[in-house]
């Protein structure tokens, strides 16, 4: 097998000398010392900055600084790729959307033209949020990307209702599933090209849609261009970009990517929409986010004044919304209500802010823990689990006061 | 596959192959596990897997994700990724 010293290096890199003393702020101490020494800054094509973890496949996430704003900038939004063919957006020129499978009563195909001219335009403020954020502070740690706490964003997705396009093919009784794929793919032809599914029930609600359009424009080309599925309050492996088929199905899915792959022990998080079709005994497709909170500023180890600093953040969960947070000034002795920002729906990052007041000079440890409306709390300790998912324990954060 | 590389190199800027470190086995390495990924993989996951963590791995990219490589070859990776990113002793 030849080498391919042609294919690496994605992004151009941001900084290099001058990188190693600035991790301290982008990059948790928690994080296996090997991601601390490879990951690195670049500005991948059409973004700004962020955190290189690999680029082929292309994986990078969002400095913790980006979310002090509850909406993430399209330029800011963390990038996650399985396998290294991703299409150009020369390739994705022609593209177009087919419906059908063995539980469509026909199939029925779209260009951008049709999904833009002949389907009500509907909008979703929703999370989407790679199942292993935060698998790098897994302790014992859990091998796969080694995430931080950047491989989320919040944003505004506009596009057409999945149930629409369903209807235009025709969902018979016996549908069980709903299969999707995209125009990325595997190197060798014998990796399983990523596919992923949904019960059909999931798909027939009203703000499952197919995104056009991101924070007022189209797609990045690494954020799935020029149309994704937007699953609301699940993980972003259901979101599958650059989504090219549609299949209603009269069975499961069946291949590595939802069989092996994206599980959870059976029952060990909570679900309000069970993926049936996709339970064994043992174990349950990962589906649902966790309630999690993210401190954006100040940064860990930052220094800050006596008269105090203001923590700011944001906190989400799968879909029930935000009741409350509170901030601890003192290492999680005592908690004192954060202030709620705009309500931007229950599938939205909601911001909130705390100040600190006036501080004794020394170490200050901050933390921040949200709860839903449902009730759900953060983790008190980590939920370890085989592949490194739902981390929400919450964040805890150093500055020094002088 | 010639879809893949012309799509690839259209995105890729730097020349240069993520370093691993030298030793018995990196050409294998290099030869093997790049064709699919970058090698940072192996730094990012590193250096907390033992031997039979990435024995997993290995198997992992053979039975889930139909690398190519036979046993011997296997072996040889798990070696190396062992002996140079392993945990430290």
């Amino acid at each position: 097998m030849q080498r391919r010293t042609v294919l690496a290096g994605l992004g151009s890199v941001a900084a290099t000398a001058a990188q190693a003393a600035q991790k301290p702020n982008w990059m948790s101490p928690a994080l296996p010392d090997g991601t601390r020494d490879e990951a690195i800054l670049v500005r991948p094509p059409g973004k700004q900055s962020l955190i290189q973890l690999t680029d082929r496949p292309p994986n990078y996430e969002t400095p913790i600084n980006a979310f002090a704003n509850p909406i993430t900038a399209n330029d800011r939004f963390f990038v996650r790729y399985h396998l290294a063919a991703v299409p150009t957006m020369e390739e994705l020129k022609d593209w177009s959307l087919t419906v059908g499978g063995d539980a469509a009563d026909r199939a029925v195909k779209f260009a951008m033209a049709d999904l833009k001219k002949n389907f009500t335009q509907v909008e979703v403020t929703a999370v989407c949020q790679c199942s292993g954020n935060r698998r790098g502070l897994f302790d014992p740690h859990v091998p796969g990307v080694e995430w931080g706490y950047g491989a989320m964003g919040n944003a505004v997705w506009r596009g057409v209702r999945l149930k629409d396009l369903l209807a235009k093919a025709g969902v018979k009784s016996d549908a069980v599933e709903v299969w999707f794929a995209g125009a990325d793919g595997p190197v060798m032809p014998a990796t399983p090209p990523f596919r992923k599914s949904l019960p059909v029930a999931l798909a027939q609600r009203d703000d499952v849609i197919v995104a056009t359009s991101m924070n007022g424009q189209p797609l990045p080309h690494l954020n799935g261009f020029p149309a994704r599925l937007v699953v609301p309050g699940w993980t972003g492996t259901y979101w599958m970009k650059h989504l090219t088929s549609i299949e209603v199905s009269t069975k499961p899915m069946t291949n590595f990517w939802v069989q092996k792959a994206y599980r959870v022990p059976a029952g060990m998080f909570p679900v309000d929409l069970p993926f049936a079709s996709q339970n064994d005994s043992a174990t349950w497709p990962i589906t649902e986010m966790v309630v999690n909170s993210l401190i954006a500023a100040p940064l860990d180890g930052a220094k800050v004044g006596r008269s105090g600093f203001t923590v700011r953040g944001v906190a989400w969960d799968r879909g029930h919304g935000i009741k409350t947070v509170e901030v601890s000034f003192d290492g999680g002795k005592t908690w004192k209500p954060a202030e709620l920002g705009r309500d931007l729906g229950n599938y939205a990052f909601r911001s909130f802010s705390l100040a600190s007041g006036a501080l004794p000079p020394g170490p200050c440890v901050v933390s921040a823990r949200a709860v839903s409306n449902k009730g759900e709390t953060q983790a008190v300790a980590l939920v370890r689990n085989p592949a490194g998912y739902h981390h929400n324990v919450p964040q805890t954060l150093t500055v020094t006061v002088a | 596959m010639m879809r893949i590389l012309i799509g690839a190199s259209l995105l890729l800027a730097s020349p240069a192959l993520a370093e691993v470190k030298p030793g018995p086995g990196q050409d294998t390495v290099e030869a093997n596990c790049a064709a699919c990924h970058t090698t940072d993989y192996i730094r990012m996951n590193a250096p907390f897997l033992t031997q039979d963590g990435w024995k997993a791995e290995v198997g992992k990219m053979r039975t889930a994700f139909g690398s190519p490589i036979d046993d011997a070859v296997a072996a040889e990776i798990v070696q190396y990724l062992a002996t140079q990113y392993g945990p430290k002793k």
